[in-house]
């Protein structure tokens, strides 16, 4: 990997160039999504749940509860989009990845660079994310660090993971909005974002397990108000996103040159 | 060393009913500074051949050197010494032509202020300057071509792989390319293209082979081709759709071979002026008649039974 590194350096400033064309979406979107969660969600339902139990959840109030998981999602969803979106256009829509291939880069880097300029991207996200909630009160300014470190992981884990699944798409019909629909929207639901996952019935506490999300907001929950959570607990979820990410990209890369040899 | 070394060469591409033998074992050796054409009919197998050579498609069996690696293992190395030409352009339709060509250089590390003078050079070359600031989209496709000619280049390649780098254009164009390619040639660049056209092949390479289903069929310079495959002149003559197949017995003796083609008969022969009163003589007038020297044209219909002119 180290031998490529500059070589995908060279995908990935093709990427960045390709998403400046489009910064006035990714500010806009970046910004108004945790507006609009906070305020719809974080102060709405917030007042409720507040006024309900008085102690709030995890003893914190509720918006700082879920301040740590709105932060992972949105590092995860825009993961997604960056990951997805690319690679299905590289493959099936402009095909650049084939005039890429042409050159001495190999399939290895361009999906390496693809993952490289997503991580910018969820960079970017997270930082916006988080200023918006410190500015709501969400968080405080001493987890800037540490938050905004383990929900850009979490992201870059699933994009490396979206990077392996995205590879094998031949026939993108409805792709995008069937990983929407019942991928990232039911981990966004059923991982422990809007109350604790143990609030769910058993049978539904799976999705949180194997959801990267439900690992990165306990995380991240432990980080930002210290919400208990054991050591070895720690070390798993860390050991799991890693896993999906390491796996994902390792993966991702043979699949993108063994296609684009084809 | 050959730039290009070729045994016993094969793709097979997988199929719902098994296999697609693309290229069925063929031997190539082409030199440093040649250039090398490959004439096919469609199908034949010329892309998948382009393609393994351009190290973009993994051969099934036989040896392969491309400038002295092996594709399979030194890809990278290699393709940094390619220009390719696909069979279909792969611009970035949604960047300019400018744009084009530098993120094609930097795809290939080279530094920006390397590939700015480059960039105008090549610009001028194929005489795009003009439509620098155009996208992609709204150029015509002659221009495409130029364009993804243009791109080829930005790497100063020592092997050029063209794979029917003139298909679609008007005539003028294929010109004004055809002079570049010459250009190239002149500078010591290796040349392998493929090509529908026989005008083409004429004119650009010193030698060539004929693909027919996969294998090589043929192989020498165009005057060789001709001299081996056909005789030095042709007649052509027509008595109309229905007429040809109901004349064609009743020119026995007249010629070496004679061809029925759906539109004419072609008689190959050294003699055509004598042949073609002969025929008058024996009381058949052609509509239309034609006596002219042997071209690739003629040396591809005795090889694969299939006229390119009518694809
Ligand atoms: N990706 C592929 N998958 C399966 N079969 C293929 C593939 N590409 C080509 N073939 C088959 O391989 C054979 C050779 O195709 P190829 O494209 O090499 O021919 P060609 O000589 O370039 O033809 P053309 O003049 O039409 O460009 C054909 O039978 C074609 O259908
Ligand atoms: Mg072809």
């Amino acid at each position: 990997m180290s031998i490529s590194a500059p070589a995908s350096l060279r995908v990935a400033e093709y990427r960045l160039r390709n998403m400046w064309r489009w910064r006035g979406g990714i500010i806009a979107f970046g910004l108004g999504n945790p507006i609009l969660y906070l305020v719809s969600i974080g102060i709405g339902v917030g007042a409720l749940v507040d006024a309900n139990s008085p102690s709030g959840i995890d003893g914190v109030p509720y918006l700082v509860f879920l301040a740590p998981a709105l932060l992972a999602a949105a590092a995860i969803q825009s993961a997604q989009d960056e990951v997805s979106f690319p690679t299905l256009a590289g493959f099936l829509w402009n095909k650049v990845f084939i005039g890429m291939r042409a050159t001495s880069l190999t399939g290895g880097q361009i999906a390496e660079g693809v993952l490289l300029a997503a991580t910018v991207r969820v960079v970017f996200t997270t930082v916006v994310y988080w200023l918006v909630l410190w500015v709501f009160g969400a968080v405080d300014a001493g987890t800037a660090l540490p938050l905004v470190l383990v929900s850009t992981f979490a992201g870059i884990c699933w994009g490396g993971f979206v990077l392996a699944l995205t590879a094998r798409v031949k026939d993108d019909g409805g792709y995008i909005s069937i990983m929407w629909r019942l991928v990232i929207m039911p981990m966004f639901l059923f991982s422990g974002t809007f109350y604790p996952l143990s609030t769910l019935p058993l049978a539904l506490q799976w999705i949180g397990w194997i959801s990267p999300l439900w690992h990165a907001t306990e995380l991240g929950r432990w980080l930002s108000y210290g919400a208990p959570l054991a050591p070895w607990q720690a070390l798993v979820s860390f050991a799991y996103l890693t896993a999906l990410g390491l796996g994902g990209l390792l993966l991702g890369r043979r699949l993108f040159e063994g296609r684009l040899t084809q | 060393m050959p730039v290009i070394h070729a045994r016993a060469l094969t793709k097979a591409y997988p199929s719902a009913s098994g296999e697609v033998l693309a290229v069925a074992g063929i031997d190539l050796d082409v030199s440093p500074g040649e250039s090398f054409g490959i004439l096919g009919a469609n199908g034949a197998g010329k892309s998948t051949t382009m393609r393994m050579i351009g190290a973009t498609l993994q051969r099934t069996s036989g040896e392969l050197a491309i400038l002295g690696r092996d594709p399979s293992r030194e890809g990278p190395v290699i393709r940094a010494h390619l220009g390719v030409v696909p069979q279909q352009d792969t611009l970035d339709t949604e960047l300019t032509v400018r744009e084009n060509l530098l993120t094609y250089g930097r795809y290939f590390g080279l530094s920006r202020s390397q590939l700015r003078p480059r960039i105008e050079e090549l610009l001028d070359f194929v005489q795009l300057q003009d439509k620098r600031d155009e996208r992609v989209e709204a150029l015509s496709g002659g221009m495409k071509r130029r364009l993804t000619i243009a791109r080829s280049l930005v790497n100063d390649p020592s092997l050029l792989l063209l794979d029917e780098p003139t298909t679609g254009l008007d005539p003028q164009a294929r010109h004004i390319l055809w002079d570049r390619l010459y250009q190239l040639r002149e500078t010591g660049v290796t040349l392998v293209l493929t090509t529908h056209y026989m005008d083409e092949a004429e004119q650009l390479c010193e030698r060539l082979v004929v693909m027919d289903a996969g294998r090589i069929v043929a192989e020498g310079s165009p005057a060789e081709l001709i001299r081996q495959y056909s005789s030095r002149e042709v007649v052509e003559v027509r008595f109309g759709a229905q007429r040809n197949t109901e004349v064609l017995p009743q020119l026995q003796g007249i010629g070496d071979r004679v061809e029925l083609l759906p539109d004419r008969i072609l008689i190959y022969t050294a003699t055509g002026e004598a042949d073609l009163q002969e025929i008058v003589a024996r009381g058949h007038m052609p509509i239309t008649a034609l006596v002219r020297r042997a071209s690739l044209e003629d040396v591809f219909l005795r090889l694969t039974g299939r006229s390119l002119a009518d694809e």
